[in-house]
C-alpha cells in the first residue's frame, strides 16, 4: 500500500516541477501562442541565478529565498528583450518563432558554457530543507523529502499568483482581452503591444522561478532546459491553450503516470508509453483537455 | 545577358549537378574528404525530404531523426549481423553478455533483402501511422511540430534504455563490411560515396516531380490555406500524409546509407538535437526550394565541420545565429534572394534588345525600356 501511495508522491512532486515550467508556457504559448523554445535556457538562467548568489552570499538558506525574486527578475527580462528584439517580429509565422528561438536557446547555452562552464555545478540546499518528512509512520513508513515539499507548495503558490493576476489585476484583465480577441482589444485602447511583453515578462519570470526550484533536485548545467522543456510543452498541449486549469491537471497526471509506470516499467519504457498515452489521448480531444472556445475555423 | 532556355532548363541543372558530384568531386577531393562529402549528401536527402513536408507543405517536422534512425538502424544491423557471421551474435551482444538466441526482432534483418526494403519501408509504415492518425484529427501546425520532435526524444530514450540489444548509447558501432565489400578499403568507400550521391539525385528528380505534379500543386494548396481546400472538397489529410510519409522514406533512406558511409549510428545521431540540424540547412537555403534545401545541408554541415575543426566553441554561435537570421530576416532562404535577382534581371529593359525576335517575352513595352537604358547598364 505505502509503496503505491509512495510512487504516487514521486508522480505529484515530478508533476509540481512540470507544473512550474508549463506554467510560464501556459502563458506564453498558451495565451499568447509563442512557441518559445528558449524557455528552457530562462529556466537555466534561473538556475544559475541562484549559483552566484550562493557563490556571493554563501548562506544557502537566504540566498534561496532572495534567488527567486531575483531569478524571476533575470529571467523575466532575458523573455521580455526576445519578445522586443524577435518574437514580436514574427507574431503571424509560429513555426518560424519556434525555430528562431531554438537559435536563441543554443546561443544561451554555448554562453553559459563559457561563463559557468561545460560541467555542472550544484548547490547547496538550506539545511531546512535537507530532511524528510514522515507522513505515514510504522513498520513500512512513507517519507517525503522536505525539498520536494517546497516544491510543491512553491508550484501551488505560482498557480495562485498567477491565477490572481489574470483574474483581478488590469494587467490580467488586459492579457485576457488581448487573448479572446486582439482586434477588439486594440481597438479599445489596449496597448497589445505592451501587453505582449508585459506578459512574455511574467511567463519567462516564471521559468526562471522554476529554475530555482530545479537546483534543489538536480544540477545545473547548460543543457538543463534542453530535456524537460518537451514534457513541459506536451504538458500546455495536451492541458488546452489558454486555460490554467487544463495545464494544472495535466502537470499532475502525467507526473503520476510517469511515476507508476516507471514503477512498474523502465525510464525510457515509461516516457514511451506517456507518449503513446498523449498521441492516444490527442486523437480523443485534438484541442486539449480545456479549450477557449472560439468561432474561429483554425 | 539572358541565359539561353537550354541552360535555364531542369535537366540541365540536374546534368550539371550529376557531372559535379560523379566527374569533379571525386577528381578534386582526397578521400578524406570525399567522404565527409558522403555524410553531407546524406543530410541532404533528408533536406529533400523537409523541402517537401515543410517547405511546400507546411508540415515542420522537427522528428526526422526518428526515421533517419530506423533507416540508419534497420541497415547497421544486418551489416553487424553479417559482420558476425552466420548463426553468431552481433559483437556488442557477447560483449552485454548475452548468450545463445538472437532477439526475435533482429532475426528478420539477417536477410539482406529484407533489410534493404525495411530502411526505407519501415519508416515510410510508420510514418503512415503517426500521420493517419494526427492529420485526420487535424492535429497541426506548432502541436504537430512539437509532436514530432518528442517521438524522436522517445525514440532516442528507448534505444538507451535497451543496451542489451540496441548497444545503449554506443550505438552500433564499428561496422566493417557492407555486401561484402570491405568497407577500410578506400576504393570501396568511393563506391559508397557514388551510391550516395546517386540515391541523392534519385531522390532529388522524384521529389521535383512530385512538387511539379497536380499533388504539388494541392499540397501547396493545403499548406496555405487547409480549409479552403477542405471546402473544395479534398481531403487534406491525406495530402499531407503523403508528404510525410515521402519525407519519411527519404529520411530513411539517408539513414541507412549513413551507416556505410560513416560506420556508426547512435542515439546522439536521431535524438532532439539532430533532427533540428536536419531542418536548418533546408532553411538557410530556401525550405520551398529543392535546390537551395539541398545546397543549404551541404553548406551548412559543411560550414559546421570547418567551423568546429577550428573554434569548436564557435559553431554553436554561429548555428544559433544560423537560424535566428535565416528564419526572421530571410524565411525563404538564400533562394528566395537568387529568386529576387533573378525576377530583378528578367524585369530589366535591357531584356528587350537582347532576344531581337525571341516571342512573347520581348514583345511588351520597347519604348520605356530603351529610355530607361542606361540605369541598366551601369547597375
Amino acid at each position: 500500500m505505502t509503496v503505491i501511495l509512495g510512487q504516487s508522491f514521486t508522480g505529484i512532486s515530478i508533476g509540481a516541477v512540470l507544473l512550474l515550467i508549463a506554467l510560464g508556457l501556459s502563458l506564453t504559448f498558451g495565451q499568447m501562442g509563442v512557441i518559445n523554445m528558449a524557455h528552457g535556457e530562462f529556466i537555466m538562467a534561473g538556475a544559475y541565478t541562484t549559483y552566484v548568489l550562493q557563490k556571493a552570499l554563501g548562506d544557502a538558506g537566504l540566498s534561496l529565498l532572495l534567488a527567486l525574486p531575483v531569478a524571476f527578475a533575470v529571467a523575466g527580462t532575458l523573455g521580455a528583450l526576445l519578445e522586443w528584439l524577435l518574437i514580436r517580429r514574427l507574431y503571424l509565422r509560429p513555426l518560424d518563432t519556434l525555430l528562431v528561438t531554438w537559435g536563441v536557446s543554443l546561443m544561451l547555452q554555448q554562453l553559459a558554457r563559457d561563463v559557468f562552464g561545460a560541467p555542472n555545478v550544484q548547490t547547496r540546499a538550506p539545511e531546512l530543507l535537507t530532511g524528510n518528512v514522515t507522513l505515514i509512520g510504522g513498520d513500512d513508513p512513507l517519507t517525503v523529502a522536505n525539498s520536494r515539499l517546497f516544491i510543491l507548495g512553491l508550484a501551488l503558490a505560482a498557480v495562485a499568483a498567477l491565477a490572481l493576476v489574470l483574474a483581478l489585476t488590469p494587467l490580467g484583465r488586459r492579457i485576457r482581452a488581448v487573448v479572446q480577441n486582439r482586434d477588439l482589444a486594440e481597438v479599445s485602447g489596449i496597448s497589445t503591444a505592451r501587453v505582449d511583453r508585459t506578459a512574455f515578462f511574467v511567463g519567462s519570470g516564471l521559468a526562471g522561478v522554476a529554475g530555482v526550484a530545479l537546483t534543489l533536485v538536480g544540477p545545473i548545467g547548460p543543457t538543463m532546459g534542453t530535456n524537460i522543456i518537451i514534457d513541459a510543452f506536451l504538458v500546455v498541449v495536451v492541458g488546452g491553450l489558454g486555460r490554467l486549469k487544463g495545464t494544472v491537471i495535466t502537470a499532475f497526471v502525467l507526473g503520476v503516470l510517469q511515476a507508476v509506470l516507471e514503477y512498474s516499467t523502465t525510464v525510457s519504457v515509461a516516457k514511451v508509453l506517456v507518449l503513446v498515452g498523449i498521441v492516444a489521448f490527442l486523437q480523443w480531444r485534438p484541442q486539449g483537455l480545456y479549450t477557449l472556445r472560439t468561432r474561429s475555423l483554425v | 545577358m539572358t541565359i539561353p532556355k537550354l541552360l535555364t532548363h531542369p535537366a540541365a541543372g540536374f546534368g550539371s549537378a550529376a557531372l559535379l558530384l560523379f566527374a569533379a568531386a571525386p577528381l578534386l577531393l582526397t578521400d578524406f574528404r570525399l567522404g565527409l562529402l558522403a555524410k553531407y549528401l546524406c543530410i541532404a536527402i533528408v533536406a529533400v525530404g523537409i523541402c517537401l513536408a515543410w517547405g511546400r507543405g507546411g508540415l515542420l517536422t522537427l522528428g526526422q531523426g526518428l526515421f533517419f534512425g530506423l533507416g540508419g538502424y534497420a541497415m547497421a544491423m544486418h551489416l553487424k549481423l553479417a559482420d558476425a557471421g552466420p548463426g553468431e551474435l552481433p559483437d556488442f551482444m557477447v560483449l552485454y553478455g548475452a548468450t545463445g538466441e538472437l532477439p526475435w526482432w533482429w532475426r528478420p534483418f539477417e536477410s539482406p533483402l529484407f533489410a534493404l526494403a525495411a530502411t526505407v519501408l519501415l519508416p515510410m509504415a510508420v510514418a503512415a501511422v503517426i500521420g493517419t492518425l494526427v492529420f485526420r484529427r487535424r492535429v497541426k501546425g506548432a502541436y504537430f511540430a512539437i509532436l514530432s520532435q518528442a517521438l524522436a526524444a522517445a525514440f532516442a530514450l528507448w534505444l538507451i534504455g535497451r543496451q542489451a540489444t540496441t548497444g545503449g548509447t554506443n550505438g552500433l558501432t564499428d561496422i566493417q563490411g557492407f555486401f561484402g565489400y570491405d568497407l577500410n578499403d578506400p576504393v570501396n568507400q568511393r563506391t559508397v560515396y557514388f551510391v550516395i550521391a546517386a540515391a541523392l539525385l534519385a531522390v532529388a528528380a522524384g521529389v521535383r516531380q512530385l512538387i511539379h505534379s497536380r499533388y504539388g500543386e494541392l499540397l501547396v494548396a493545403v499548406r496555405d490555406s487547409e480549409e479552403r481546400v477542405r471546402f473544395l472538397g479534398y481531403d487534406p489529410a491525406r495530402v499531407k500524409l503523403v508528404a510525410y510519409v515521402v519525407a519519411a522514406g527519404a529520411a530513411g533512406l539517408a539513414g541507412a546509407l549513413f551507416v556505410p558511409a560513416v560506420g556508426i549510428i547512435s542515439p546522439a545521431l536521431i535524438g532532439i538535437v539532430p533532427s533540428i540540424e536536419f531542418v536548418i540547412g533546408a532553411a538557410v537555403g530556401g525550405r520551398a526550394s529543392l535546390v537551395g534545401a539541398i545546397l543549404g545541408a551541404i553548406a551548412v554541415m559543411w560550414a559546421k565541420t570547418t567551423l568546429s575543426e577550428e573554434f569548436p566553441g564557435a559553431w554553436t554561435y554561429f548555428q544559433g545565429l544560423l537560424f535566428v537570421v535565416a528564419l526572421a530576416f530571410l524565411p525563404g532562404g538564400l533562394a528566395s534572394l537568387v529568386r529576387k535577382a533573378r525576377e530583378r534581371r528578367s524585369a530589366a529593359p535591357d531584356d528587350a534588345e537582347d532576344v531581337p525576335g525571341a516571342g512573347a517575352d520581348a514583345a511588351p513595352a520597347p519604348v520605356p525600356a530603351s529610355a530607361k537604358k542606361p540605369e541598366g547598364v551601369t547597375a
